[in-house]
C-alpha cells in the first residue's frame, strides 16, 4: 500500500481528505496558524526521513537508520511514538507494524513518544504533527512498517558481513538473525555493526500472508505500567522547586475579570502568588492541595457584559425556529418538492442532542519549565505542532527552544486536540507572567473541566420522509442546526466550505441508502459557548438522527429493519457486510425472552463501517438497560484485533454513558453541572456484554477509535421503538420513562 | 502537624496540614503518584486507596483521618513487602486480558478489584455491579474489568 | 485506632443510637415526663380521639418525610439522594450491616463532618436504616406504628425514639446538612416541641384511612 491509496474519505477529526500534496498542505496549514517561522518549513522529501549517518550512530553501538526506531546493545527495540496514546492504543498499534517487519520478539520491544517535529513526525493525514479523526494507525501503516524492514535489512547485512556468508541464506525470527549454518546472534549483539551499514531505499515489506503480528495478536505495550501505577501522566510530573498552579475561572463564557480579592486566598499555607491571567486569575502554591483551596478561596467579580448569556432552552427554541427555512445546501440529489408530491405517507421527526463534555478522567494539564531562554514542556499534546507552536508564540521562542515531551494522556477523546491549544497556552502564560523558573504544573480540578467548555455542540434536526405506497423512501429531507467546530479555527479552511462544516453534517450528507431524493441542509448557529470535536465527531448526532428515522420509516412502512436497510444498500457491500454480520451474530428474527427488544443501526464513520444489535429491556422505574450489544466491523485488515474489540467495546460504553444519561446544560448562561454528580456517565452496572466480530478483510486498515462510538444510541432507540413504540429523538434517553408496549 | 501512618508496610511520619486530603499527602509529600485525582468529591474512584484493608476514597479521608492506622496504595501491590496474593493475581488477569486503555482509572480499579475479591473470592456479576460501580472507567473498559475480576476469581 | 476504625464494627442503627440514648432523656424546651413515654402505646390511643392523635403525630411526620429524613429510611436496599430522592449515584447498596457492601462502605467517603471542600455529607455513625425502619411511601398511621413497634425499631421505647430524634448527632445533621442541600424545613426545637407533645400524649398514632 502506499500513501496515495489510503480512502480518499479519511474525513478525520478535521474533516479533510487525505491531501494529495502534503507539503503543500502543510504549507498553507503553517500559513493559516500564524506559523512559527520558517524553522519548520525545512525541505520533507520522502515519506520515511532518514538520521545522517552520525545520527544513526549517536548513541554508542545502537542501530537508529530513521526517526522512528533504535537497536540497543542490551537487546531493545525502541520503537519511537509519533502520537499521543491516550488509551486509543497507538503505541502498541506503531510497535507491532515495526515489530512485525523487523520479526522482533514481543519482550524486547519498548516505545518512547516522539519528541515534537513535524517534519519527521507529522500525520500524513493532516500535514502536521497529531492525531485524531482515527487516522493513528492508517497514516503510519507503510511508514513504520518501512522503519522496521530497513532495520531488519540492516540486522541481516550487519550478519552477512560478520559471518562472511550471502544475505539470501539468513533469516530473522523472534528477535534472533540466524543462518543455516547454525550461527545466530540477537539484534543487540548485531546493532553495533549493522549501524555502519547502508541503509536501503526500498527494503522489501513482508507479504501479509507471512504476518506473524499484524491481523493476530500483539499485546498492549502499556498494560503492565499502567497495572501498577508507574506509567506516567502529565499530573504525575513531579520537579524539584515544583509550583501548582490553578485558575480561578469565569462562571460563564466570555465574562472576564473586573476585579478580584486574593487576601484569603495568599492567607493559605502554601500559596506563593495570586496573579491575573488571560484565563483568569492564576493561583502558585507549593503544594496541589493548597492550589485548589485557593482556588475556591479567591473573591473574584466578573465583567459578564460580553457572556454568553443565553440557556439550553433559549438555544432548543432559537434552533427549532430555524428548522422551517432552508439551510446551507451540504446535498442535494434528485427534485425533493415532485418527490414529495409523490409520496402517499410523508413522516416527520425532530431531533434534539444537548452538549456533552468530553470529561476524560485525567482532568486538562501541562507541566512547563521556562527560565527566559529555553523551556520543556510535558502533557499529553494530541496536536503536537500546534501545541509546541502555541508555546513558541507566548513563550517568544525557537522551536528549538523548546522540547515538548508528549507523555501517556488520561483519556481524551478529541479534548486533547484543541486549535487554540489553551491547555499550554495558559500554562505558558503562567510561566511568563511569574518570571521565576519554577517547574509549573498547572492542573484543572473536575469542576474546571465540566464547566470549562469546548463541548460537543448541542444540535437540532429535523428529518422529514416520504414513503411510496410499497413502503419504500422517496423523498429524505434532512436539516441540522448547531455551532460550527471548525469555524474560527485555523481549521476553518479546511473543514468549512461555502457555508457547510463538514463536521456538522458528516454521517447525514454521506447518507449511504439509494434514495432518488436527498437534501441536507445546515443552518450554522453563532454562540459564546466553545465548542469542539467530540470522539466520532458529526456522527455522534447524524448516526443517531438518520439510523432512528430508518426504523421509524421501516416501521411506518410495515418492514423488518434490516431487510429494509440490506434493500437500500445494494451499492454500499461494506455498510451491508456489517450490517449482515451483526445481525447474523445477534440472531436477528430470532425470538428473544420476554421483556427484551432488539435493535439496529449500521453507520460508517472515519471509513470504518459499524454495525450493532442492541439488546434492551426495562428496569422497573422505566430506565432502560441494555443487556447486550453484538457489534461487527469493517475497518479494512485488522493490524492488532484485540485493540480493534476494545475500541469498540470502549466506544460503544463512550456512546451509550452520553445516550443515556450525559447532558450540559445551561441556564442563564451557567453550566448546570459541575462534577460527576450532575453529569453521570456509564457506570458497570450500566455496561453491556458486548461481543465484536471483525469483517475479514484485506483492505487498507482504517480508523476504530471513533467509529464504536456513534451507532449503539440508535441501535438502542430502535430497540426501544419495537417493544414500547416510543420515539427516543430528545437525548438523553433518561429525559422519558419508557413503558413496554401491551 | 504531624501524623504517623503505615503506608504500604513503611511507617511514615507527615508533617502536613491536618485536612489535607490523603490523596494530596500521597502523591505530593510521599510521591506515590499510581493513586489519581479525578473529581476530588468521591464520584469517580481514581483515588482508591485502602485503610486498613477496605477501599477508600482517598480525596475525602483526611490526613488526620489516618494517625496510627494502615495505608495501601497501588504501589503497596507492587511492593513485596506488602502485596498479596489476590493483588497478584488482579494485576495479572488485567495484564492477560489487556484491560487498560489510557489507564488512568486502573489504580483505582485495581485498588477496588481486590477489595472485592479479598472479601468475596468468587464474586458474582451483580456483586460486580455494587464493588464497582463508584470506578468511572471514560474509557469503557468495564466489559474486561468484569473479565478480569471473573479471571482472578479463577486463579486465586 | 482512630474513630474511623469503629465506625466499620459499630453495631447497626438502632443499638447505636440506643446507647447514645443512655443519659439524661430530655430537650430543652419540653422536659418529658418518664411515665408518658414509657405508657402503653395502644392504651394511649384509647384515650385521645382520633381527630387528636392525627393532629399531633402529623407535623412529626412531615419531618420524617424530608428528604433529609427520608433519604436513609429506604424500603428498599438502595439510600437516596437529593431533594427528588433519587437512588444513591455508584449502585450504592446497604450490605449486611445497613454500612454498605463491600467498596461502597458509608465511610469509603463519609467522614463524621460534612466536606467543607467536596460537598460529601457527613455525621457521626453515617449509615442507612436497617430495612424494618423503612418509611418510603408509608401513610401516617403506618408510619407511626413502624416508628413506636419495638419490632422494628430497633427496641427503642418512645423515651429512646425522642432521644434518638432529638439528641441524635446524624438525625441532627438533618438540619445542618451542608452544600446545597435543604435543611429540614421545620426547625429544630419546634421539631422536638411536637415531638414531645406527641410522646407526652403518649405517642398516639392516627387510624389508616379506610
Amino acid at each position: 500500500m502506499t500513501y496515495s491509496d489510503l480512502p480518499s474519505k479519511l474525513t478525520g477529526i478535521f474533516a479533510m481528505p487525505v491531501p494529495k500534496a502534503p507539503d503543500a498542505s502543510r504549507r498553507s496549514f503553517l500559513k493559516i496558524t500564524g506559523g512559527v517561522g520558517a524553522g519548520l518549513v525545512l525541505g520533507l522529501a520522502a515519506p520515511l526521513p532518514r538520521l545522517g549517518a552520525t545520527a544513526a550512530q549517536a548513541a554508542s553501538g545502537t542501530l537508529a537508520p530513521n526517526p522512528f526506531l533504535r537497536v540497543a546493545p542490551d537487546n531493545t527495540v525502541t520503537v519511537i511514538i509519533k502520537h499521543l496514546d491516550k488509551g486509543q492504543g497507538a503505541a502498541t498499534g506503531l510497535a507491532t507494524l515495526v515489530a512485525e517487519e523487523l520479526d522482533a520478539d514481543h519482550a524486547q520491544i519498548k516505545t518512547e513518544f516522539a519528541p515534537a517535529d513535524p517534519i519527521k513526525y507529522k500525520n500524513f493525514a493532516f500535514g502536521v504533527q497529531g492525531v485524531g479523526g482515527s487516522t493513528g494507525l492508517a497514516n503510519s501503516y507503510e511508514q513504520y512498517r518501512t522503519a522496521g524492514a530497513t532495520a531488519r535489512a540492516m540486522l541481516i547485512a550487519a550478519a552477512a558481513r560478520t559471518w562472511n556468508v550471502k544475505a539470501d541464506d539468513i533469516t530473522v525470527k523472534a528477535g534472533v538473525v540466524s543462518h543455516s549454518s547454525g550461527k545466530s546472534a540477537t539484534f543487540g549483539e548485531l546493532a553495533n555493526t549493522a549501524a555502519g551499514e547502508s541503509v536501503p531505499d526500498k527494503p522489501t515489506l513482508k507479504d501479509p500472508k507471512d504476518f506473524v503480528f499484524i491481523g493476530k495478536s500483539f499485546p498492549r505495550v502499556d498494560s503492565p505500567a499502567k497495572v501498577n501505577g508507574t506509567a506516567l501522566y502529565t499530573i504525575d510530573h513531579q520537579f524539584d522547586g515544583m509550583l501548582i498552579a490553578t485558575i480561578a475561572r469565569p462562571p460563564m463564557f466570555g465574562a472576564k475579570v473586573k476585579s478580584f480579592d486574593a487576601s484569603e486566598a495568599e492567607s493559605i499555607k502554601g500559596v506563593v502568588k495570586v496573579m491575573p491571567v488571560p484565563q483568569g486569575i492564576a493561583i502558585l502554591a507549593t503544594n496541589t492541595w493548597a492550589a485548589i483551596k485557593a482556588q475556591r478561596a479567591i473573591k473574584v467579580e466578573w465583567e459578564k457584559s460580553g457572556a454568553e448569556t443565553r440557556g439550553s432552552a433559549d438555544l432548543v427554541a432559537e434552533y427549532k425556529a430555524l428548522l422551517d427555512t432552508p439551510g446551507a445546501k451540504a446535498r442535494e440529489d434528485g427534485n425533493l418538492d415532485d418527490a414529495f408530491k409523490t409520496a402517499v405517507k410523508v413522516v416527520e421527526a425532530d431531533f434534539e442532542f444537548p452538549y456533552l463534555a468530553h470529561a476524560p478522567m485525567e482532568p486538562m494539564d501541562c507541566v512547563v519549565r521556562y527560565d527566559g531562554a529555553s523551556a520543556d514542556i510535558w502533557t499529553g499534546s494530541q496536536l503536537q505542532t500546534l501545541d509546541h507552536a502555541t508555546a513558541c508564540k507566548v513563550l517568544g521562542l525557537k522551536p528549538e527552544a523548546i522540547n515538548l515531551h508528549t507523555v501517556w494522556a488520561g483519556g481524551s477523546f478529541g479534548r486533547r486536540a484543541i486549535a487554540d491549544s489553551h491547555y499550554v497556552r495558559e500554562a505558558c502564560d503562567i510561566a511568563k507572567a511569574y518570571g521565576k523558573p519554577a517547574p509549573i504544573k498547572v492542573i484543572w480540578t473536575r469542576e474546571d473541566d465540566i464547566k470549562g467548555g469546548w463541548y460537543r455542540p448541542l444540535y437540532v434536526h429535523r428529518i422529514k420522509a416520504g414513503l411510496d405506497k410499497d413502503g419504500n423512501i422517496v423523498a429524505w429531507l434532512h436539516r441540522i442546526v448547531g455551532q460550527s467546530i471548525g469555524a474560527g479555527t485555523p481549521f476553518e479552511a479546511m473543514m468549512v466550505k461555502d457555508g457547510v462544516d463538514s463536521s456538522s453534517v458528516e454521517g447525514a450528507s454521506n447518507l449511504p441508502y439509494a434514495i432518488a431524493n436527498i437534501r441536507v441542509d445546515l443552518h450554522t448557529t453563532k454562540g459564546g459557548v466553545p465548542v469542539l470535536w467530540w470522539r466520532s465527531v458529526g456522527s455522534t448526532h447524524t448516526a443517531h438522527a438518520t439510523e432512528h428515522m430508518i426504523d421509524i420509516l421501516a416501521k411506518e412502512g410495515g418492514k423488518d429493519p434490516v431487510a429494509f436497510r440490506l434493500a437500500m444498500l445494494k451499492d454500499k457491500p461494506r455498510h451491508a457486510g456489517a450490517l449482515k454480520l451483526a445481525a447474523e451474530k445477534a440472531g436477528w428474527g430470532k425470538p428473544l425472552e420476554p421483556g427484551k427488544f432488539r435493535g439496529v443501526a449500521v453507520h460508517e464513520s472515519f471509513a470504518s463501517f459499524v454495525a450493532n444489535v442492541a439488546e434492551v429491556s426495562l428496569r422497573d422505574d422505566g430506565s432502560v438497560k441494555v443487556e447486550r450489544v453484538v457489534c461487527a466491523i469493517d475497518c479494512g485488515l485488522a493490524v492488532n484485533p484485540d485493540v480493534v474489540a476494545a475500541q469498540m467495546e470502549g466506544g460503544i460504553g463512550y456512546g451509550l454513558g452520553a445516550g443515556l444519561k450525559g447532558a450540559i446544560t445551561l441556564a442563564g448562561g451557567e453550566v448546570e453541572q459541575a462534577n460527576f454528580d450532575g453529569y453521570d456517565v456509564l457506570r458497570m452496572s450500566e455496561m453491556p456484554h458486548v461481543e465484536v466480530h471483525i469483517v475479514p478483510s484485506a483492505a487498507p486498515p482504517t480508523g476504530v477509535g471513533e467509529p464504536g462510538t456513534p451507532v449503539v444510541t440508535p441501535a438502542v432507540a430502535n430497540a426501544l421503538l419495537s417493544g414500547t413504540g416510543v420515539r427516543t429523538t430528545v437525548l438523553p434517553m433518561n429525559k422519558q420513562k419508557y413503558k413496554t408496549q401491551s | 502537624m504531624a501524623f504517623t501512618a503505615t503506608i504500604n508496610g513503611k511507617k511514615n511520619s507527615i508533617d502536613v496540614d491536618p485536612e489535607t486530603p490523603l490523596l494530596w499527602v500521597l502523591r505530593d509529600e510521599l510521591k506515590l503518584t499510581g493513586t489519581k485525582f479525578g473529581c476530588g468529591a468521591a464520584l469517580c474512584g481514581a483515588c482508591t486507596v485502602h485503610l486498613d484493608g477496605e477501599a477508600v476514597r482517598s480525596c475525602q479521608i483526611q490526613a488526620r483521618d489516618v494517625e496510627g492506622r494502615d495505608v495501601t496504595t497501588i504501589e503497596g501491590f507492587t511492593a513485596d513487602a506488602s502485596t498479596t496474593p489476590v493483588a497478584k493475581a488482579v494485576q495479572a488477569a488485567w495484564i492477560k486480558l489487556d484491560v487498560a486503555q489510557c489507564g488512568y482509572c486502573q489504580p483505582g480499579q485495581i485498588m477496588s478489584a481486590v477489595g472485592l475479591l479479598t472479601q468475596i473470592p468468587k464474586p458474582t456479576d451483580d456483586d460486580i455491579d455494587k464493588a464497582m460501580d463508584g470506578n468511572v472507567c471514560r474509557c469503557a473498559t468495564y466489559h474486561r474489568i468484569r473479565a478480569a475480576i471473573h479471571e482472578a476469581a479463577k486463579a486465586i | 485506632m482512630g474513630r474511623h476504625r469503629n465506625f466499620l464494627t459499630v453495631l447497626p442503627f438502632a443499638i447505636a443510637a440506643v446507647v447514645i440514648g443512655i443519659g439524661v432523656i430530655a430537650s430543652a424546651q419540653a422536659p418529658l415526663d418518664r411515665n408518658l413515654l414509657i405508657a402503653d402505646a395502644n392504651a394511649a390511643d384509647e384515650k385521645i380521639a382520633p381527630a387528636k392523635a392525627s393532629q399531633l403525630f402529623s407535623p412529626v411526620a412531615a419531618v420524617l418525610r424530608h428528604p433529609r429524613c427520608m433519604n436513609c429510611h429506604p424500603r428498599d436496599d438502595r439510600p437516596r439522594q437529593g431533594d427528588d430522592r433519587h437512588p444513591h449515584l455508584q449502585n450504592i447498596v446497604r450490605g449486611d450491616d445497613n454500612l454498605g457492601f463491600v467498596n461502597g462502605r458509608c465511610t469509603a467517603c463519609h467522614r463524621d463532618e460534612n466536606s467543607q471542600h467536596s460537598g460529601v455529607p457527613g455525621a457521626p455513625t453515617w449509615h442507612l436504616a436497617p430495612l424494618s425502619m423503612g418509611w418510603q411511601g408509608l401513610g401516617d398511621a403506618e408510619l407511626c406504628s413502624t416508628l413506636i413497634d419495638k419490632e422494628k425499631n430497633g427496641g427503642k421505647d418512645i423515651a429512646a425514639l425522642v432521644e434518638h430524634m432529638a439528641k441524635d448527632p446524624l438525625v441532627l445533621w438533618g438540619w445542618t446538612p451542608g452544600g446545597d442541600r435543604t435543611p429540614v424545613s421545620t426547625p429544630h426545637p419546634q421539631f422536638v416541641k411536637e415531638l414531645t407533645a406527641w410522646a407526652d400524649a403518649g405517642a398516639p398514632c392516627p387510624t389508616a384511612a379506610k
